[in-house]
């Protein structure tokens, strides 16, 4: 497969999740500057974390009008599938390409620490490799990762089946204590209505290799792979 | 002229700051301190027709200075 | 019309320079300096720019190895061969006093500056770590210091994509006002993409690159070389540098990717002095001339005066020397990064640095005097009174512990002892995909892979290589500096080779940061001589050569001077993924063994003295500290690698602050899985056949050369035979397993639930904090 891995001035994760899309899955993964107008020939785009433009104004506020985001919007209209891994998701809340927002941590500060995620779905393109009941390990690193969307919006994720990840505590309970930020619903992944684009909070690159403590995040870009693979290319300019 | 933006918290919008800001009010000994709501102000210095300039800001507000998700805004044209 | 004040006795003083310092100046010049020329003497003649102070100590540091690619002193950060073709580049450096006055700024401005000495060598920065130092957090005043500098090396790091990987904080009265805030970067590259800060080739344009320069720091090196007084506080606090971390980011992106191009003559950053230092001693470094116009400076405010754009501290500015007729290719990618850059000047054969302003003569000064000619100072020195008190301290003053299960609860609650992860949290230590020891073991350990590296001209990463491990620890404990600088400058050497050698590593340098009170008084000299003296001589014998480090002087406020502190970061190289060893017990059944003697009994204090013991239970910081052999230490290093390497150690926890007592609880306690996840496995320790002394000495005396492993029983009789072999002491006192910590001794024995350990250790920080 071939991943297009956006680069924004101060993506900082860029280079960590073409590493693992290269050399943990053996894929072909790029940069690509957010200068650009096309995202040539990809079976997917990842939208890498970081502080895109110093995370100024809010996070991902920039970044959404950048020539590279207009190429996403058509690509994902088509049904090409985007993940947004941390700034990432912030970048796809604000160009709305995902519901919601997200804000501030309650605790006012930036918090990076391995947590636990339940799994809410695994009818999504991006958790269907992901065995029933599993209790995932991956790390969160943010200062804003707190979900928020008013309470229609929240009834539509639920109805949908759209909220993909959970904070839970380790023996699976979504209570207040597991909660890293304050997200709504404990709110930490969510998937659009078509499925196609997600955003995440968490960092599954950074839980892909058993020497940096656990291989739990690649069981997300597994699930990426499986449901390409044999899918038609989606149109991409 | 200069446009004064004043960008805040949506109600509904957990507001960690504004919390966190009355309770240092209140251990100071303010009382009656009912919410206190933390946002932005922005200044933009700008040349043009007041109306179009208006119109300008207005949109500007909404689409990048703002998020409408979570967040109002007000300005005043000077 | 600018009008420059008139060069009096006391403008002369105001800028921190003597009569004599006067006269020399006018002896270079041959004439009086003008107001811009006394600024610009009076930063590079400061400490923090000269070393007019310590540089015939440094003189002592050992500085060579056959790993040395650039030593200490020849460019802002040391380079350290680590095979394959690749390097390290690492330095520490202070950013205290501007952390005094404005925590989050002057904590967020140092991690700024620390990143672009490692950048203008050509390494990519992989990691960060830090030392800290607060008064004690009972005090609103220290809190809010505390939580800005946390947060603002957070907001620096994190956005800049930095892991911040391991650090250590201390909290004691001493540091009440004047807070240290040391700050380390680690960088990689190959040998071919080793950058030079000298401003080679005559004709070849000055470019300077960065955000415009402001009123910002005014003349930062300077007031970081004064006593910090309120006044001095209130003055700087308008003067604030402020960061840009997304900035820095671009400006570091674009320099690397300009240095591949192979246009790049010389390069460095404008830190401390600015545009002052990075011009003077570019060319004095290539023994060329420089010439400058501050009318093509980029500038943020109005009306700015030679002098204050001369030595603005506008942070993320760097000063780049062009081959001439490649001044494109630099337009080019700055314009790709957004980034202002400008023209400013060449360089000249005539040794003088000259700045014109619209082509008026502001600055003529021979720039190799400026740079490397100031005075050097030696300071006389007197042993301190209090060490007399010090000496005198006995045991019997004292009568034994009968409640150490509350005395175990209350060391680790202990803010200086307690898990730091209110702190580490708040940093992204996992950003570049490289941690694989994270904060919370012994040392830190970092991945070096072909992303850690800077891209080659041909857009690459160059030849494929094996991924390195490179681990790092940074130590000084204060105390025992305070109570007998000489031989606490020593312990804060072997421990942080200590550390490395338990997770696995082996030493390649060190570099220091020597944090101390105002010079002039000779009991404080004192204190930095014997504490040189001891680094010089822990760094010789754990082979690990100076490559640079950082003086911060006049680190007193009104209630006196700081304990004195030489901080040492040490790296080693870790050569195989299977010796990457954690301090925290790993499985129900390992042999709990003790590497080294139970007790130091040579020592009359039992390991007591300047302990955490005696200041947290008995209020007392005093005593002689415990004595540390150096050639014994070497001795347990090299046996506690050999039994890594021999695939017989399941985890390795150095002996420090608390002693027994408190390495074993850490090593029951401190492995954190996830979120409210932490791993507690237990400990059954029978220390009855030790030798019959104090129950407190025993359990929390701090007697060096101590390493607790544990060791699978079917290895036992192999690890057994390899220590004897090595010449080691090791001591079978255990096995690990079930959810208590007990501790037999011929005293008594002492019981303590895992849980009651782990909660005061884990969350006595953040309670404090909130």
């Amino acid at each position: 497969m071939n991943f297009a891995v956006l680069q924004f001035p101060a993506s900082n994760c860029d280079q960590d999740a073409v590493h693992v899309l290269k050399n943990v899955l053996g894929h072909s993964a790029r940069l690509l500057w957010h200068k650009e107008n096309s995202l040539g020939d990809v079976d997917g785009v990842l939208i890498p974390g970081g502080f895109s433009y110093g995370d100024y104004l809010r996070t991902g506020a920039i970044a959404r009008f950048s020539p590279i985001m207009k190429a996403v919007q058509l690509f994902a209209e088509n049904g090409g599938m985007v993940l947004g891994i941390c700034n990432g998701f912030q970048i796809l809340c604000e160009a709305g390409l995902l519901p919601g927002a997200l804000v501030r941590n309650r605790s006012l500060q930036f918090c990076c620490e391995r947590v636990h995620l339940k799994v809410a779905t695994t009818r999504s393109g991006f958790t269907r490799a992901i065995p029933e009941n599993k209790l995932l390990q991956i790390p969160i690193a943010h200062g804003d990762g707190c979900y928020f969307a008013d309470e229609s919006t929240l009834g539509e994720l639920q109805k949908n089946d759209q909220i993909l990840f959970q904070y839970a505590t380790p023996q699976g309970m979504l209570t207040d204590a597991a909660n890293p930020n304050g997200s709504l619903l404990n709110i930490a992944g969510i998937c659009n209505k078509n499925r196609n684009v997600a955003g995440m909070m968490p960092h599954p690159e950074r839980a892909s290799e058993g020497w940096l403590g656990g291989t739990d995040g690649r069981l997300i870009f597994e699930s990426w792979l499986q449901e390409l693979t044999g899918r038609n290319k989606p149109s991409a300019t | 002229m200069k446009a004064k933006i004043t960008v805040s918290p949506k109600k509904a919008v957990l507001d960690p700051q504004g919390k966190t800001v009355q309770s240092a009010l209140e251990h100071m000994g303010y009382t009656g301190i009912r919410a206190v709501h933390v946002g932005k102000y922005l200044e933009i210095e700008i040349e043009g027709d007041k109306e179009i300039v208006r119109q300008q800001i207005d949109e500007a507000c909404r689409k990048l200075l703002s998020n409408p998700v979570i967040e109002d805004y007000q300005f005043t044209l000077e | 019309m600018r009008i420059d004040p008139a060069i009096t006795p006391e403008l002369v003083q105001k800028h921190g320079l003597t009569p004599d310092e006067f006269e020399r100046i006018k002896a270079i010049l041959g004439r009086s300096p003008n107001y811009t020329e006394l600024g610009i003497f009076s930063v590079m003649w400061s400490e923090h720019c000269s070393y007019k102070n310590t540089r015939p100590l440094l003189k002592g540091f050992p500085t060579t190895s056959d790993k040395i690619l650039v030593g200490a002193g020849e460019e802002n950060a040391g380079i350290i061969d680590i095979g394959d073709g690749l390097a390290i580049a690492f330095k520490i450096e202070s950013h205290n006093h501007p952390s005094a006055v404005e925590p989050f700024q002057g904590a967020a401005t140092g991690v700024g500056g620390i990143i672009r000495d490692i950048f203008t060598m050509g390494a990519r920065p992989i990691c960060a770590l830090n030392s800290l130092r607060f008064g004690e957090l009972s005090s609103p005043e220290v809190r809010r210091l505390f939580s800005g500098v946390v947060s603002g090396i957070a907001h620096y790091g994190n956005c800049f994509g930095i892991p911040t990987l391991a650090g250590e904080v201390y909290f004691d009265k001493s540091y009440e006002g004047n807070p240290l805030v040391n700050v380390f970067c680690l960088g990689v590259l190959r040998h071919e993409q080793i950058a030079r800060g000298a401003a080679k080739g005559v004709g070849n344009p000055v470019f300077y690159v960065g955000p415009a320069t402001g009123r910002d720091g005014l003349a930062g090196a300077a007031f970081a070389s004064q006593d910090l007084t309120e006044e001095s506080a209130e003055q700087q606090r308008g003067a604030v540098q402020v960061g840009d971390p997304f900035m820095e980011k671009l400006v570091m992106e674009a320099c690397l990717e300009l240095l591949a191009t192979g246009c790049v003559a010389g390069i460095q950053d404008m830190g401390a002095a600015g545009l002052t230092c990075s011009t003077c001693e570019t060319a004095a470094r290539a023994g060329t001339g420089i010439e400058i116009d501050l009318s093509k400076v980029p500038q943020r405010a109005p009306n700015m005066t030679p002098y204050e754009i001369m030595l603005s501290e506008s942070q993320e500015r760097m000063l780049i020397i062009v081959k001439k007729g490649r001044e494109k290719e630099v337009q080019t990618i700055f314009d790709k990064w957004d980034l202002p850059w400008a023209e400013v000047g060449f360089v000249t054969d005539t040794g003088q640095m000259v700045v014109k302003n619209h082509g008026e003569l502001i600055v003529n000064i021979p720039a190799s005097k400026l740079a490397d000619e100031a005075p050097i100072y030696h300071r006389t020195s007197r042993e301190p009174a209090y060490l007399e008190n010090v000496r005198r301290f006995t045991l019997e003053k004292i009568s034994d512990t009968v409640t150490p299960e509350a005395d175990l609860k209350a060391l680790l609650a202990w803010h200086s002892i307690a898990s730091k992860n209110w702190v580490y949290r708040q940093y992204d230590h996992m950003v570049r995909n490289g941690s694989v020891v994270c904060p919370g073991s012994d040392s830190a350990v970092v991945r070096i892979k072909e992303d850690s590296l800077p891209l080659l001209p041909d857009g690459t990463f160059g030849p494929r290589f094996t991924e390195k491990l490179i681990a790092l620890a940074v130590d000084c404990n204060a105390t025992y500096v305070y109570l007998d600088p000489y031989e606490g400058a020593k312990i804060a050497v072997a421990e942080c080779a200590r550390n490395l050698a338990c997770s696995g590593a082996i030493p390649l340098g060190t570099t220091d940061n020597l944090n101390f009170g105002n010079p002039h008084n000779p009991e404080i000299f004192y204190q930095l001589k014997k504490s040189v003296e001891g680094l010089a001589e822990g760094c010789r014998a754990f082979n690990a050569p100076v490559t640079g480090g950082n003086v911060s002087l006049y680190n007193q406020n009104p209630n006196g001077p700081i304990d004195p502190t030489p901080t040492v970061a040490m790296v080693g190289l870790i050569e195989k993924w299977e010796y990457v060893t954690t301090q925290w017990f790993k499985n129900e059944g390992d042999v709990i063994v003790l590497l080294g003697e139970v007790i130091d009994s040579s020592d009359p204090l039992l390991g007591m003295g300047g302990s955490a013991y005696l200041q947290r239970i008995h209020g007392l910081k005093t005593g002689t500290p415990p004595r540390l052999n150096l050639d014994k230490e070497k001795q347990l290093h090299d046996g506690l690698r050999a039994l890594i390497y021999a695939g017989l150690v399941m985890s390795a926890h150095d002996c420090s602050d608390g002693g027994l007592g408190v390495t074993l609880a850490e090593c029951c306690i401190s492995q954190q899985i996830a979120r409210d996840t932490p791993r507690l496995i237990g400990a059954t320790i029978d220390l009855r056949n030790s030798p019959a002394t104090r129950l407190d000495a025993l359990l929390f005396g701090e007697s060096q050369s101590r390493v607790v492993i544990s060791v699978n029983p079917n290895k036992l009789a192999d690890a057994k035979s390899e220590a004897s072999q090595r010449g080691i002491s090791f001591n079978e006192i255990g096995t690990v397993g079930g959810d208590l910590l007990t501790i037999q001794s011929s005293h008594r024995t002492v019981t303590t639930k895992l849980a009651d350990l782990h909660d005061p250790w884990w969350n006595a920080i953040g309670r404090a904090m909130n």
